[in-house]
């Protein structure tokens, strides 16, 4: 007996038409950003050879520098509470009796995703606004911690999946060959979910790199991250200095999510 | 000598859910499980067995009732500081580590002194002849390798009992007569006890010194796969266990004493049991190789007619319609020319070895 052909979506017609121009119009403008970057002259549309140096410009320039130190600091930081937060979270819904408001607590965690982010931007200026009054503190601890609550998410999603795709048996066999619960989970829950914390932490790490609106509402004058002055930028003159923050921002993102991709991989 | 009990359990329940979604798995489960034994808990799924099993590892605690190991109540302790080890179901190796680290897993999380461990390890290698893969990953591995692997990580930390939860389901035919025999064979050689767990009945009987038939969480009957088969306590276990014919009949003690069966037909015949549910209309089994088919009604203990002749390789099932509208099959062995003088439609008599009939509870 002949196996019945199987319905395939690539048959329609158009269908490649459709996939194509799908595909340029998402990888075009950013073909062109990269290629742009290495224009010797200052035109964005105008191409008069290769060069690098938009890229020694902007490693020169003093703003980028101290926006890239601050994008590194917040990032860095908030990624690392963001997955630690994350972690605990992750273990206190997937290795625990089920209770009361288990769903409501999912929902709550992955809030950034669904509250628009713009109201979660006003919402913590107008906190912040009151903490530094009292305070009188105007660091980039604000930033800090906005960006680790909308890294959780992030960070929980990869973790929480890893965890509910690993047997609880394991952990069943470890108490049963001797290991008291701690030691289980340092021999063999915390190993086995190691990829998902670090694929989790990249996510964060990429997610805080790259906002815009939050950081926009929260920091405080002298606070610009990457985003923040390239966006301050734009609004005067473009030049291809831009192109070249953006490609090297592009490359990091990629690296990053190339590992991400190859850690889950590594599941099984 | 052979009798110290290894683990008692008395008047264990387990109850899951609570008020009107409660189930219960086990309802005061009481029984002992000798040292050095081959202990089997049979029955069909949700009979209970498992989560017994789990109450005795400790990774469930009992509503009521308690375990005893080696006469210590173990029911409040957490698994890690019981001294029994569980070859799992699915195994559950540890994906992360090599088969030598898993093997010593136990050993090491006892904090054992690395040499023991290593030394342990070696021996336990060679004992399901796993030397050659010690340095694998066990999704490396095949899953008979896999589970001579659960098998070595939970008798290396020596256990005084080691459970096993269906071990042997997960592999094909071949593989789990020879595994049968090797866990046999190795439970002698340890010295341990086992508890084993399984819903093959066949597999029950060829591995077990004693057995215990579990249905709706209660245990049926404790006994020696002999025992068990030749004299089933209730209708159950001898349904469970084997192919078997059930008829009614009555039970009358006799003037000097001695228990009769009186057979549907009239005939009676003695039964030697002891253990009666009083006299009376009762139930009573027969065991199909326990009878054999005669021509003519005279010397006969059952009569009827034949209305199928079923063929399967080393025996032939004859299937008779009693004239008391009972059915009833004879199993007649496939030597020379015996099966084939038998057809359907043909009338028959039947005759019982002396002891075939067994008198049930229920």
């Amino acid at each position: 007996m002949l196996p019945k052909k199987r319905f395939s979506v690539r048959r329609l017609p158009g269908f490649a038409v459709i996939a194509i121009a799908c595909f340029t119009l998402l990888y075009a403008p950013i073909m062109i950003l990269v290629v742009y970057s290495f224009n010797a002259g200052s035109s964005i549309a105008v191409w008069e050879g290769f060069s690098w140096q938009w890229y020694s410009a902007a490693w020169d320039n003093e703003m980028v520098q101290s926006a890239t130190f601050n994008s590194l600091v917040i990032a860095i930081q908030a990624s690392l509470y963001a997955t630690v937060l994350a972690t605990m979270a992750a273990l206190g819904t997937t290795r625990t009796k089920p209770y009361r408001g288990q769903t409501a607590i999912y929902t709550m965690i992955n809030q950034p995703l669904m509250v628009p982010e713009i109201v979660t931007a006003v919402a913590l200026l107008i906190c912040f606004a009151v903490i530094k009054q009292l305070t009188d503190y105007q660091g980039l601890m604000y930033l800090v911690i906005a960006h680790t609550a909308f890294c959780i998410p992030f960070a929980y999603l990869p973790i929480r999946a890893r965890l509910e795709g690993m047997d609880r048996a394991l952990e069943t066999a470890a108490a049963d060959l001797y290991a008291t619960p701690w030691r289980s989970f340092r021999q063999v829950t915390l190993p086995l979910m190691w990829p998902g914390i670090l694929a989790g932490s990249m996510l964060a790490f990429v997610i805080s790199l790259d906002d815009v609106v939050i950081t926009e509402f929260v920091k405080s004058a002298g606070q610009d991250t990457l985003p923040t002055y390239m966006l301050g930028q734009l609004r005067r003159v473009i030049t291809p200095e831009m192109h070249a923050i953006s490609t090297v921002l592009l490359v990091v993102s990629v690296v990053i999510v190339s590992v991400i991709f190859i850690l889950n991989r590594s599941k099984n | 000598m052979g009798s110290t009990v290894a683990t008692s359990v008395i008047d264990v329940s387990k109850t899951f859910g609570q008020d009107k979604d409660q189930v219960t798995a086990l309802d005061r489960v009481s029984v002992d499980i000798r040292e050095n034994e081959f202990f089997t808990l049979l029955g069909p799924s949700g009979c209970g067995k498992t989560t017994l099993l789990r109450l005795i590892a400790g990774f469930e605690h009992p509503s009521g009732g308690k375990i005893l190991l080696h006469g210590e109540e173990i029911s409040h302790l957490p698994p890690f500081k019981r001294p029994v080890n569980t070859v799992f179901q699915s195994y559950a190796l540890f994906p992360h580590i090599t088969v030598s680290e898993n093997i010593g897993f136990g050993l090491s999380m006892q904090d054992k002194p690395a040499n023991e461990i290593k030394e342990t390890v070696a021996a336990m290698l060679k004992l399901v002849q796993m030397e050659s893969l010690a340095d694998r990953r066990t999704d490396q591995i095949s899953g008979g390798q896999q589970q001579r692997v659960a098998l070595a990580r939970a008798l290396a930390p020596h256990p005084k009992v080691l459970l096993l939860d269906e071990p042997l389901s997960a592999l094909d035919y071949k593989l789990r007569k020879e595994m049968q025999i090797e866990l046999k064979t190795l439970q002698h050689e340890t010295g341990i006890t086992f508890i084993f767990v399984t819903h093959d009945q066949e597999e029950a009987l060829t591995m077990s010194d004693r057995v215990a038939v579990m249905n709706q969480g209660r245990i049926l009957q404790v006994g020696t796969p002999k025992e068990i088969y030749d004299h089933p306590a209730e209708r159950f276990v001898a349904d469970f266990i084997g192919d078997t014919n059930f008829l009614a009949a009555d039970l009358n003690q006799s003037d000097n004493g001695r228990m009769m069966v009186t057979l549907p037909g009239g005939r009676t015949v003695e039964t030697t049991q002891s253990d009666f549910p009083g006299a009376g209309k009762v139930n009573i089994t027969i065991r199909p190789e326990q009878a054999s088919l005669i021509n003519g009604p005279s010397a006969a203990d059952l009569s009827g007619t034949i209305n199928n002749v079923v063929y399967s390789g080393n025996d032939t099932h004859v299937h008779v319609m009693l004239e008391s509208d009972e059915p009833f099959v004879v199993r007649v062995q496939n030597r020379g020319a015996q099966s084939a003088q038998w057809e359907s439609g043909q009338a028959v008599g039947i005759k019982l070895e002396p002891g075939s009939v067994q008198v049930l509870q229920d």
